[in-house]
């Protein structure tokens, strides 16, 4: 089974992961299946129905307000990121973790660098499948890399202004 | 000014640190050139024509003199000797060595200073008023908003990748000094009618390829609710703004795409969604405040025997106190403008030693309290008239004196081919050859506000679009030529320069300028800047006179 590093219990640990990604031209396989958000559309609610977890793949421009509804019966959202430099993925993620308030798996995907690990994480991911083959390790020293932030995000990280307003 | 406490502190060392690690792992040839660049791209660190150039954030353009010593040392035991401010009060090392810039960050860390967005696809420095705190004629500190947005754009989770880079400016004054209406956002301070304190946000001004006055999509929002209304704008902006083609990325073109109508309602869409769970909370902003609270200042008189005494005395400290003094809010002060436009020198660079000197007479003389302005000069905010003269004699000795701010010679003016591999051709010469032709000073008085903005390449770092006259460096089949436009403004009369007529070679670019100041004098009306006598004349008498010579 293929690996990839989750944020369990707070703690970045390498995982199996169980779910195939399924293009839209390709076969039905069986098992926990993620999809594009145009094959949700057609085929979601018979899979879910057939007691699979069903994952759904967001492109970057494809807006997550599509699955507002659906966020309930999803057992991950995938954030796709074809180019790194390509930041819309982190309002995807930022609007599924916190205004939707999706509880569940949110995964990034494509080009998945490290140096990402902190914003990635911020933003409300807590799956990853590097492209940089990167240690569980390695991964959480740079998403923990900064003792302090500035803004309230996502993860829940007390900002400075709380840190300050506390101390 | 705004103290770093530990979680500033912590906040820089962590960021070295992390930097350190990049490069040991680019040394050690574990990373590529290429992979590597993204992550020093996100330290400043740019690789120019014949080395690496590191560019240092001034946040809000706003040292104190220690801060100014550093980066003089750093200048002359990391770099030749010399920094150079930049259009967005950056300071500009251009001789690094790769394997020095870890050690420089530390070093900058320890005075609170760092390279952090200052390149990259991300929300940059914020330029503010660099008269902020000294003036009479602000509403309130704009250092105070654009530290917390500092603070705010910080590492921004969201906000890092976005379609291009982002810049602020933030001023309270109805005098623009931050060229607010040019900048993907503006902030202008304002107060409604009930005395409650807000904003009017401008979004999608900008130069470059497309220049652009950016239009006010918000005629007054409450000062409480700035972060989720920024928030909004950048979030519409991140998820739209296009990312197919990096000349058509900054917001200026979603917002001209849109309608400044369609933009305006999408962001209030988006605001309205966000709510206030996204502002700053009053007490962070009171905190804020606290720290730029006015300082003590002695009571004096507006008039001051030893400043007059020493103008009748020294005609040339007369000159200086003509062009370069401006008006404190207290009386007995004033704000001391420092040109780094010496005749025939690079505008905007400054050496070690002459920061230096300038760092000691902050200390001395004006508070400990240094700016920087986006028109490449360094201001000296509080000073006593009675100080002024040994301000001057100090400034004059270390060739710091011109009294030329705002003047002829007083050029921006783009680094150009000489240092950047994006230029078409050199600025810093032309720049050069034009303050030679205006050297005498009484014809350059005479002249009056004129400012000269001069870009090396389209990408218009020069700011030329808003030059009164701006000229831009064109390549004509390997050839440098120089395109003029007449008329911009980057102040609150915010204008986009208009096109004279045909690009003119680097050789008749002076020429062409005199023949410019000379149908001004000849035209201009009482008391008009060369900008009002062309608003008003329109552009025939200058194409022709200039025109009618190249045949």
């Amino acid at each position: 089974m293929p690996k990839l590093i989750r944020i369990i219990d707070g703690q970045f640990v390498s995982a199996d992961d169980p779910f195939t990604h399924v293009a839209d031209d390709e076969g039905m396989p069986l098992g926990d299946v993620i999809i594009s958000l145009t094959r949700f559309s057609a085929e979601g609610d018979a899979l879910i129905s057939q007691g699979r977890a069903v994952g759904v793949r967001i492109e970057p421009d494809e807006e997550v307000e599509a699955l507002a509804y659906d966020l309930p019966k999803l057992a991950v959202v995938v954030i796709a990121f074809p180019k790194y430099r390509d930041g819309r993925g982190f309002s995807s993620a930022h609007l599924v973790r916190e205004r939707f308030g999706f509880k569940g798996e949110i995964r990034a995907v494509g080009e998945v660098l490290r140096e990402e690990a902190n914003f990635l994480t911020r933003c409300g991911c807590d799956s990853f499948e590097t492209a940089d083959g990167s240690s569980p390790e390695q991964w959480a020293h740079a998403a923990n890399r900064h003792r302090h932030v500035y803004q309230r995000a996502p993860d829940g990280r007390t900002p400075a202004f709380t840190e300050r307003a506390e101390s | 000014m705004y103290q770093y406490d530990t979680i500033d502190r912590e906040f820089l060392a962590d960021r070295a640190a992390e930097f350190k690690e990049q490069v040991a792992r680019r040394l050690a040839g574990e990373i590529t050139e290429d992979q590597f660049k993204m992550l020093r791209l996100r330290n400043g660190l740019y690789l120019q024509l014949h080395a690496y150039m590191l560019r240092v954030a001034i946040p809000y353009g706003s040292l104190n003199a220690t801060q100014l010593r550093k980066l003089a040392d750093i200048g002359r035991r990391y770099d030749k000797g010399y920094g150079h401010f930049t259009t967005r009060t950056n300071l500009q090392f251009h001789w690094i060595k790769l394997r020095e810039t870890p050690a420089i960050l530390e070093e900058l860390a320890t005075v609170d200073l760092h390279a952090i967005q200052t390149s990259g696809n991300c929300i940059r420095n914020v330029t503010s008023d660099p008269y902020a705190g000294a003036t009479a004629e602000e509403i309130d500190d704009p250092r105070v908003w654009s530290e917390a947005i500092r603070q705010w754009s910080m590492l921004h989770p969201e906000f890092s990748h976005l379609p291009r880079k982002f810049k602020f400016a933030v001023t309270a004054s109805p005098k623009d000094r931050t060229a607010a209406r040019v900048h993907d956002i503006g902030l202008v301070v304002r107060r409604a009618r009930d005395g409650t304190m807000g904003f009017e946000v401008i979004v999608g001004g900008g130069m470059g390829r497309t220049p652009y006055v950016g239009p006010t999509i918000k005629e007054f929002l409450p000062a409480n609710r700035l972060f989720s209304y920024l928030d909004a704008t950048l979030r519409v902006y991140n998820r739209h703004g296009r990312r197919d083609n990096s000349y058509k990325a900054r917001i200026k073109i979603l917002v001209a795409a849109l309608g400044a109508d369609e933009f305006r309602r999408q962001v209030e869409e988006e605001w309205e969604k966000v709510g206030t769970g996204a502002d700053m909370p009053d007490t962070e902003i009171a905190r804020i405040r606290a720290a730029f609270a006015p300082k003590t200042f002695d009571t004096l008189v507006n008039r001051s025997e030893a400043f007059e005494t020493a103008k009748a005395a020294d005609p040339a400290f007369a000159r200086f106190a003509r062009n370069n003094l401006k008006p404190h809010k207290r009386p007995g002060y004033t704000i001391v403008e420092i040109s780094l436009k010496a005749i025939g020198d690079t505008p905007g660079d400054a050496t070690s030693d002459q920061m230096d000197v300038v760092a000691e007479l902050g200390e001395r003389y004006g508070q400990n309290d240094i700016r920087i302005t986006h028109e490449q000069n360094l201001v000296l905010p509080h000073v006593k008239l009675d100080d002024a003269h040994a301000v001057f004699t100090a400034l004059a000795a270390a060739g710091l004196a011109t009294p030329n701010i705002n003047l002829i010679t007083d050029i921006i003016a783009c680094p150009g081919l000489d240092y950047c591999a994006l230029a078409n051709a050199r600025a810093i010469p032309i720049a050069q050859d034009i303050a030679h032709r205006f050297a005498d000073q009484d014809r350059a008085e005479l002249v009056g506000e004129l400012k000269i903005k001069i870009s090396g390449c389209i990408n218009a770092c020069g700011h030329h679009h808003v030059g009164h006259i701006g000229i831009l460096g064109v390549d004509k089949k390997g050839e440098e030529f120089y395109q003029l436009t007449l008329g911009g403004s980057g102040a609150e009369d915010a204008e986009v320069g208009k096109m004279l007529g045909p690009a003119l070679p680097a050789d008749r670019v002076t020429d062409a300028i005199d023949t410019i100041v000379e149908v001004y004098l000849r035209e201009r009306a009482d008391g008009e800047r060369f900008l009002d006598t062309f608003r008003r004349t329109g552009a025939a008498p200058f194409k022709e006179a200039v025109y009618a010579e190249a045949h």
